[in-house]
């Protein structure tokens, strides 16, 4: 209920600051819709919408998957540990977007070069929430774990993952969001294709109906993908959540 | 009645259930928790850890458990020296430790999952014990769904589950509203009749300790060490109330406050 409020709030100031008009180039909600609609009726955002995903879905299986073994392996061993925290740190800081033309020389302007600008975004923020999140098991579960016999083995799969499953999800959300910067960064740097060139093209053209629906489309998938990873987490990990929200 | 005769030598007392021998405790960092403790625990009675704030009774209850190594000593359990935490053992934490992602059920039956026990086994077991604890009912809550007494009972339950000999019990009852704690306490009386458990007790409570303990350990300020052993004569078939107002009773707490003052600011 509150949820909805705040929305219809943002979404009424959108409009009004659109009529009155704040800026020429800017918009009010109802005519990005007309424009959303439009561009949805040609096949435009549709297609482009497919574009702009496949490089980000893939890097940011990729991303999940390896961040979070290499954040989970970090806060088990002491080794893993010095041996990455630091790398992870820096990159974490690093304005990762300089990288881009790195990329582009080394792999060119193809689906590759794209798929890395996501990973190198999303990256850093998994793995060290993962990190984090196993650091942080009470420890006293994982006590009551062995002095009730569990093996290590039985201590990770059973007591230290799950509870570290909330913030380990913290970082994939924070990843998925620096994901989508990735991939449309990557859509205005490397090569126009997908929701990116639907941007640069009618923001040349003064479109600016289009050019925000375009905006407010990586927007809305970008909290569609969230909310399937609250759902992933609870079924997964923690029953006790399901139905709180 | 004519006095018993005493045999004037004693037949050789039991092997007790837990023994300490020579326990001392340093901290990496110097802190020097515990020095030379020896202590017996016999079988099927409840001994009362009693002791200041800090002196190093979480610390010996650990390393009677096989949480954590002894600078120096050993420990015997049955006659068998410990190395590690053992099947004949069970834990109950002051914080309680479930899983807040596992039904009470699955929290009860946790120490037997991870014995390998086949889940419809391990859930009839479980359902019993949770009976047992009086929690009926709340098979399928979650910890976050139950109050903290109700928590402890869920703790107590995953412990009796596994069906130990020995049950150690660090502050079960002191994270729980008065009340609540004082129906524990005539629980825990009744437990220990039925259950020809040995119980290990740690408390910082000196009227807990003498209700629910046949002998009270009482612990010197850190580096501590066993200043007096202390066995209330107390008949424990008396009502809850009785037993409160009882002289032995009353002169126990008052005999146990006078050696404990010393310890005091
Ligand atoms: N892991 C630890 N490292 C260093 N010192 C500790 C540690 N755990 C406990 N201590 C110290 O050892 C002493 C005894 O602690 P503890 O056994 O928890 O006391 P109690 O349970 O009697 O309150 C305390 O002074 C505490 O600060
Ligand atoms: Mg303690």
């Amino acid at each position: 209920m509150m949820r909805l409020a705040s929305v219809a709030l943002v979404l009424g100031a959108w409009e009004w600051a659109g009529r009155k008009p704040v800026s020429p180039a800017f918009p009010a909600f109802s005519e990005t819709m007309a424009a959303a609609w439009a561009m949805l009726l040609d096949g435009s955002l549709p297609a482009a919408v497919g574009i702009t995903l496949a490089p980000l879905v893939l890097g940011i299986a990729i991303s999940a998957l390896l961040g979070i073994a290499a954040g989970v392996a970090m806060g088990l061993s002491s080794k893993a540990e010095w041996l990455g925290v630091p790398v992870f740190i820096v990159l974490q800081a690093a304005p990762l977007a300089a990288l881009i033309p790195l990329l582009v020389l080394a792999y060119g302007v193809g689906l590759t070069s794209k798929v890395m600008t996501v990973c190198i975004m999303a990256v850093p923020v998994i793995v060290l929430n993962s990190f984090k999140a196993i650091r942080h098991t009470p420890v006293s579960m994982v006590e009551m774990g062995r002095a009730f016999l569990g093996s290590r083995r039985q201590l990770i799969a059973k007591i230290i993952l799950p509870a570290a499953s909330p913030i380990i999800f913290a970082g994939l959300r924070l990843g998925l969001a620096a994901g989508f910067i990735g991939a449309v960064l990557a859509e205005l740097l490397i090569s126009p294709t997908g929701i990116g060139d639907l941007i640069t093209y009618n923001q040349s053209i003064a479109d600016y109906p289009k050019m925000f629906a375009a905006i407010a489309t990586v927007i809305l998938l970008s909290v569609l993908f969230i909310g399937a990873l609250d759902r992933v987490e609870a079924t997964l990990f923690r029953p006790e959540k399901r139905g709180t929200r | 009645m004519t006095a018993a005769i005493l045999p004037l030598a004693p037949a050789p007392a039991p092997e007790p259930m837990v023994s300490v021998r020579g326990i001392t405790k340093t901290y990496p960092g110097g802190v020097e928790a515990l020095s030379g403790i020896d202590l017996d625990f016999p079988r099927g009675e409840l001994t009362a850890l009693l002791g200041p704030s800090g002196c190093g009774k979480t610390t010996l209850l650990k390393i009677i458990a096989g949480l954590l190594p002894a600078t120096k000593g050993e420990v015997l359990v049955d006659g068998r020296k410990v190395s590690g935490p053992g099947p004949e053992r069970a834990f109950v934490f002051q914080d309680f430790a479930l899983l807040p992602w596992a039904t009470v059920l699955r929290n009860v039956a946790f120490g037997l999952e991870l014995r390998g026990v086949a889940r419809s086994e391990r859930e009839a077991i479980a359902e019993r014990h949770v009976a047992e604890v009086g929690l009926k009912g709340f098979e399928k809550r979650y910890p976050h769904e139950l109050s903290g007494g109700m928590r402890q009972r869920v703790g107590l339950a995953r412990a009796l589950a596994v069906n130990a000999e020995v049950l150690l019990m660090d502050e079960p009852f002191s994270a729980v509203d008065e009340q609540t704690r004082r129906k524990f306490q005539e629980d825990l009386l009744s437990l220990v009749a039925n259950q020809r458990k040995t119980f290990l007790f740690v408390t910082h409570s000196i009227e807990e300790a003498v209700y629910v303990a046949s002998r009270v350990v009482l612990l010197s300020r850190r580096p501590s060490r066993v200043s007096q052993v202390i066995a209330p004569d107390i008949a424990r078939d008396m009502a809850p109330d009785r037993i409160r107002r009882h002289p032995a009773y009353l002169d126990a707490v008052e005999s146990i406050w006078q050696g404990l003052k010393q310890y005091v600011d």
